[in-house]
């Protein structure tokens, strides 16, 4: 009765306030109550509205394409060529570059940030060049990367390298940070050696920042792909929507973002089930 | 036999100000293998900071710290330590946990896994081996701990007000599991409290500590544990007039305390 003479904006606020709290639920949490149904909501209603406008002809497909025209450009391009490739070929050569670069700076930002953390000799030398280039977007050093290393494919991965570094090694520094010294001493107490301390402390207790790292760092590889792909890429994700939007060719612009975008959106969701099964103590102590 | 000894030790803070504070002046304190001794004070008193010295965690400004003769320059596996707040591992189960400071030495995996098991008994966590420590409560918490810096076989016991967190009723029953595990194993025993209830019940020596600067003021021989052992009947020990009155006398000394900070700041 009540809930059926409930005004909207009532509802509204609703959605707003903190409610009585179920049980298992803690009143005031921040955020709390599910939101998948909200965001397929979202979803479906932004596809929707897509359709619409293309649909209504407000929206000339030059500037906007319909859904159906992106998703028959996704299907036919499997087999002819665009730009010199087919898309199977333009995603192949980008997530190469992407996780090549990825691997790399797994390889060397998370031995320097843990390095940054314990050593101040290392903090010390990394700190001044990393706080340095970090604010500068990578397409303001593409040049010199291309002047130093050439344009094959060694220059893309070092461009994306680069962009992936800095939060890489800063986060997994934060984590070294926040190892608890309780922890520390107490492995110290039962006679820990230094290196023992950093590979069975240090670095398991950074493990939560370095995944939230690998996840920022992965996120700008993919923002830094279509700028690495701007000079003589032969195939790539970014090449292909780069060479399109020269011929006016939206529907393809449209799909490769949505490539990129959907590929990032699922490694993303690995990324987090991953920190889910390796870090399950997060939040939790 | 082994002993812990410190020699005429003070520790001075540098403060932010350019000045000093005192966290302890001049202390001399022996800890000897049998020995349960309970650090009593205020806050601010350098219980802490002796219990830091013990550890190894903080060198002394002047005077020595000694693990039977040899000075102590940092931690080691011969003194065991229970922090305040449990400081377990989250990333390894309770049984992991508890084989950390083996493991760290290179104990084979069978063997630290037994001795493990062992501690985990006496602390009355049999079956608990499998879980992970956030799913244990606070006192269990606690008692993993414990049986973690047993399993090292330390020579002492260095404990941080590690009731500190519990509730009352698990506070008494990990009190009497303590002095079990003490009894049994025949440490020397450092323990730090802020209940003069707890320290009483439980001290061999009750050493009662004044801030400013820190300093043993008053020292106790006690047997309160001991006719405990006898009895079993923890309240009986607890309600008995001489710990009263033995109580009493010991509030009034850090109610005095107390009164004369305050009495310094207004």
């Amino acid at each position: 009765m009540a809930d059926a003479t409930l005004s909207f904006t009532g509802r509204l606020a609703g959605l707003f306030s903190a409610g009585p709290a179920k049980p298992g639920d803690s009143y005031g949490a921040p955020g709390s109550g599910r939101s998948l149904g909200i965001s397929m909501a979202t979803t479906v209603l932004l596809i929707f509205l897509w359709w619409l406008v293309t649909h209504m002809g407000w929206v000339r497909p030059l500037f906007l394409p319909s859904p159906e025209a992106v998703i028959g450009r996704f299907f036919s391009l499997w087999g002819e060529e665009f730009a010199g490739a087919t898309l199977l070929e333009h995603t192949y050569w980008s997530l190469y570059r992407v996780f090549g670069a990825f691997a790399l700076a797994c390889a060397l930002a998370i031995p320097v940030g843990i390095a940054m953390g314990v050593n101040r000799v290392a903090r010390g030398v990394f700190d001044p060049p990393i706080e340095f280039y970090r604010p500068i977007p990578p397409l303001g050093y593409l040049p010199l990367t291309i002047i130093w290393l050439g344009i094959d494919d060694l220059q893309k991965i070092v461009l994306i390298f680069l962009a992936m570094f800095a939060p890489m090694a800063l986060n997994t520094r934060a984590g070294v940070r926040s190892v608890a010294i309780e922890q520390i001493h107490a492995a110290y107490s039962m006679g820990a050696s230094r290196i023992q301390v950093i590979f069975h402390v240090v670095l398991k207790g950074a493990l939560p920042e370095i995944l939230t790292g690998m996840r920022i760092g992965i996120g700008f590889g993919w923002t830094t792909l279509v700028a690495a792909e701007m000079v003589a890429a032969e195939a790539g994700l970014g090449h292909m929507v780069l060479s399109a939007a020269e011929f006016l060719v939206t529907e393809v612009v449209v799909m490769g973002i949505v490539v990129i975008g959907g590929i990032a959106y699922l490694f993303d969701l690995f990324m987090r089930y991953l920190e889910r099964t390796l870090v399950p103590w997060k939040g939790q102590v | 036999m082994a002993d812990l000894k410190v020699d005429d030790v003070t520790v001075i803070y540098p403060t932010r100000g350019g000045g000093e504070v005192h966290a302890l002046e001049n202390v001399n304190l022996a800890v000897r293998d049998g020995d349960f001794v309970v650090a009593l004070g205020a806050s601010g008193c350098g219980k802490t900071t002796l219990l830091n010295l013990l550890a190894g965690f903080i060198q002394p400004s002047r005077g020595r710290v000694l693990l039977d003769g040899k000075p102590v320059t940092g931690p080691g596996a011969d003194r065991g330590v229970v922090f305040q707040k449990h400081a377990l591992l989250p990333w390894l189960k309770v049984l992991q946990n508890v084989t950390f400071g083996l493991k760290l030495q290179g104990v084979p995996k069978s063997e630290r896994r037994q001795t493990a098991r062992r501690y985990l008994k006496l602390v009355g966590l049999e079956g608990f081996e499998g879980h992970h420590v956030y799913e244990l409560s606070g006192g269990m918490q606690q008692r993993v701990g414990l049986a973690r810096a047993l399993t090292s076989d330390p020579e002492a016991l260095l404990m941080d007000e590690p009731l500190g967190a519990l509730d009352a009723l698990t506070r008494e029953t990990v009190q009497e599991l303590i002095l079990d595990v003490w009894r049994e194993t025949h440490k020397m025993v450092f323990f730090i409290t802020h209940s003069v209830e707890e320290a009483l019940f439980m001290a061999t020596r009750l050493i009662v500590m004044s801030p400013r600067p820190g300093r043993i003021t008053h020292e106790y021989e006690l047997d309160f544990c001991r006719r405990f052992f006898e009895t079993r009947d923890a309240r009986a020990v607890k309600s008995s007039p001489d710990f009263i009155k033995m109580r009493e006398t010991v509030l009034g000394i850090i109610h005095g305390d107390e009164l004369s900070a305050g009495g310094n700041h207004g």
